[in-house]
């Protein structure tokens, strides 16, 4: 595998892309959101179960490639037992690390798993693949009611 | 079909992509041009540029003597009687759009209805949908089966007193499949139903002479057939011509305006609004010229060749499995492999320096007939060799190594 090929799959991104963890539906979810990538047609529904302001639970269904699956799956691990307010702070910490790579100044602790997504930038044709699941979580947060497209 | 030499035509053919020789399986979504297309806009562009059909200086002479030439090239290129059923668009979808808001239209009322299929792209099938919302009038679709050819044996029953329009692709995107349009002309004009043709991706591969069709309109675009993006030609009837009210209004479709009264020019000035794109209308001249120097018998049978290879090589491909194997097929293989998705395919073919298309295709009905999301597909033309098919099968190695 070429260098920049094994930045965007990496071993953990391969591993969740292939065992999703946090898939399924999630009967008691407060909150759901559906997002879209009308590139592919990947489509994706984010189930989050709220107490107050902090979220219990996160879980997703839906289909698409190994980088939105990744993505969606690390997401909804790194988000329980975050606020409202903090989770919203890591997807903007996400959502630069994935469009601006290193230039995004994010610090890579700062996301701790979630700097596996960083090679993604290299690729800006799969961007919105990883980004996917993270704009879908801005909506269940912010309680938009619309559907979100990647577009 | 000599393609060492075909291939020396596409200059872009010796682009190097992440450091290795392209290997461009695309042509369904674009064409590469070949050097005499670039040329001949190029040379538009450097000594004959002016607007068409109204100055009365050397300069608008030559580029509408040009423009009119190029008509006449598309013109000999599809079989029609005459340069005036002939109309330039920007594509496709604008001729499509451009038959649904003028001929159907003015024919459609409410309850009424209009034919697609299952294998349509999303082109001719969003156009229709927004007439029929307009009118208050039906969309029905005829059915695909397995291996993606059409339910022919459904066509028929599903035509009837109220059919104002059957808009079917001559070959599938997606999937390949050509479609027996002059039998399906034959048997909707028995029911008196007008027939509209997407030629978009039968054009750059195979002879079309819409005379033999016997359809009522023949849409396509220069960029699949290796011209420029941004034109098409929208092949009707000169009787539908005559009778339909304009599309767009503006200049170069009128014969005289006043503020009472504008009457219209004749076809097929009375669908060309506007200053055309001249210099692309050209570029598709010269395209079409350099398929009739290769010879459109010898570009199918070529590219029949290469399907027959590609589809067998594939085949062998663990875990690949073929969307779209119709009877009669046209160069597109369309696929998904086991435990992989399409997009994730695609990147790793594209780090090999192979270009193909992964998505929906612009056809997501399709996509939700064969209950997937998306597939890859290469697509072949005429500077495509055996070799570029066996990359592909040593990419798709490469693939499932990366997602064992």
């Amino acid at each position: 595998m070429s260098d920049d090929l094994r930045d965007l799959y990496q071993e953990v991104v391969l591993d969740h892309g292939k065992h999703p963890r946090n898939f399924g539906e999630l009967p008691g979810a407060t909150h759901t959101a559906e997002g879209f990538n009308p590139l592919c047609g990947d489509q994706l529904k984010l189930y989050l179960q709220l107490d107050g302001e902090r979220i219990k639970d996160a879980r997703f269904t839906g289909s698409g490639c190994a980088i939105s699956r990744a993505s969606a799956s690390m997401m909804t691990g790194a988000v329980k037992d975050k606020t409202r307010t903090d989770a919203l702070a890591l997807f903007d910490r996400v959502h630069a690390l994935v469009t601006l790579g290193p230039k995004s100044g994010t610090d890579l602790e700062s996301v701790g798993k979630l700097a596996v997504l960083s090679g993604v930038w290299e690729f800006p044709a799969r961007v919105k693949c990883a980004s996917l699941a993270w704009h879908t979580l801005k909506s269940a947060l912010l309680e938009t009611q619309e559907k979100v497209t990647t577009e | 079909m000599d393609v060492a030499a075909v291939r020396r035509d596409f200059p872009i053919l010796e682009e190097k992509v992440r450091g290795r020789p392209l290997v461009y399986l695309d042509s369904a979504a674009t064409a590469q041009k070949p050097l005499a297309v670039v040329e001949a806009m190029t040379h538009y562009y450097l000594h004959d540029n002016a607007n068409v059909h109204r100055g009365v200086h050397q300069l608008s002479e030559r580029a509408t003597a040009a423009f009119e030439a190029a008509r006449g090239k598309i013109r000999r290129f599809v079989n029609a009687r005459s340069d005036a059923e002939i109309v330039f668009v920007r594509g496709t979808t604008e001729a499509i759009n451009l038959v649904a808001q003028t001929f159907v239209r003015q024919r459609l009322g409410t309850g009424d209805e209009v034919l697609i299929t299952a294998m349509e792209h999303h082109s001719n099938i969003v156009p229709w949908q927004m007439l029929c919302g307009q009118k208050s009038a039906k969309l029905k679709v005829v059915p695909i089966d397995d291996s993606g050819d059409l339910a022919l044996d459904r066509l028929d029953a599903m035509m009837n007193a109220r059919t104002r329009m059957l808009a079917l692709t001559h070959v599938s995107n997606a999937l390949g499949t050509v479609n027996p349009i002059a039998d399906v002309v034959k048997w909707a004009h028995a029911k008196g139903v007008p027939v509209l043709v997407d030629g978009a991706q039968a054009v750059p591969h195979q002879a079309v002479d819409v005379q033999a069709l016997g359809c009522d309109f023949y849409a396509f675009s220069a960029h699949k057939l290796y011209g420029p993006t941004g034109v098409g030609a929208l092949y009707a009837k000169a009787e539908h011509l005559e009778a339909m009210p304009p599309y767009q209004g503006g200049g170069d479709m009128i014969a005289s305006v006043t503020f009472d009264k504008t009457i219209y020019n004749k076809p097929p000035y009375k669908f060309e609004a506007g200053t055309p794109d001249i210099a692309g209308a050209i570029g598709f001249g010269a395209a079409v010229d350099y398929l009739g120097r290769l010879g459109m018998d010898a570009v199918a049978a070529h590219e029949a060749e290469l399907l027959a290879y590609g589809t067998q090589a594939l085949k062998e491909v663990p875990g690949l499995k073929l969307i779209g194997t119709a009877k009669r097929k046209s160069a597109v293989l369309s696929f998904v492999l086991e435990n992989v998705h399409p997009h994730d395919i695609g990147t790793v073919l594209d780090r090999e320096g192979i270009a193909v298309r992964t998505g929906h295709h612009c056809a997501q009905p399709v996509m939700e007939r064969f209950g997937i999301a998306a597939t890859a597909r290469a697509s072949l033309g005429v500077y495509n060799t055996r070799a570029e098919l066996d990359q592909l099968v040593r990419g798709l190695a490469k693939v499932r190594e990366v997602f064992s």
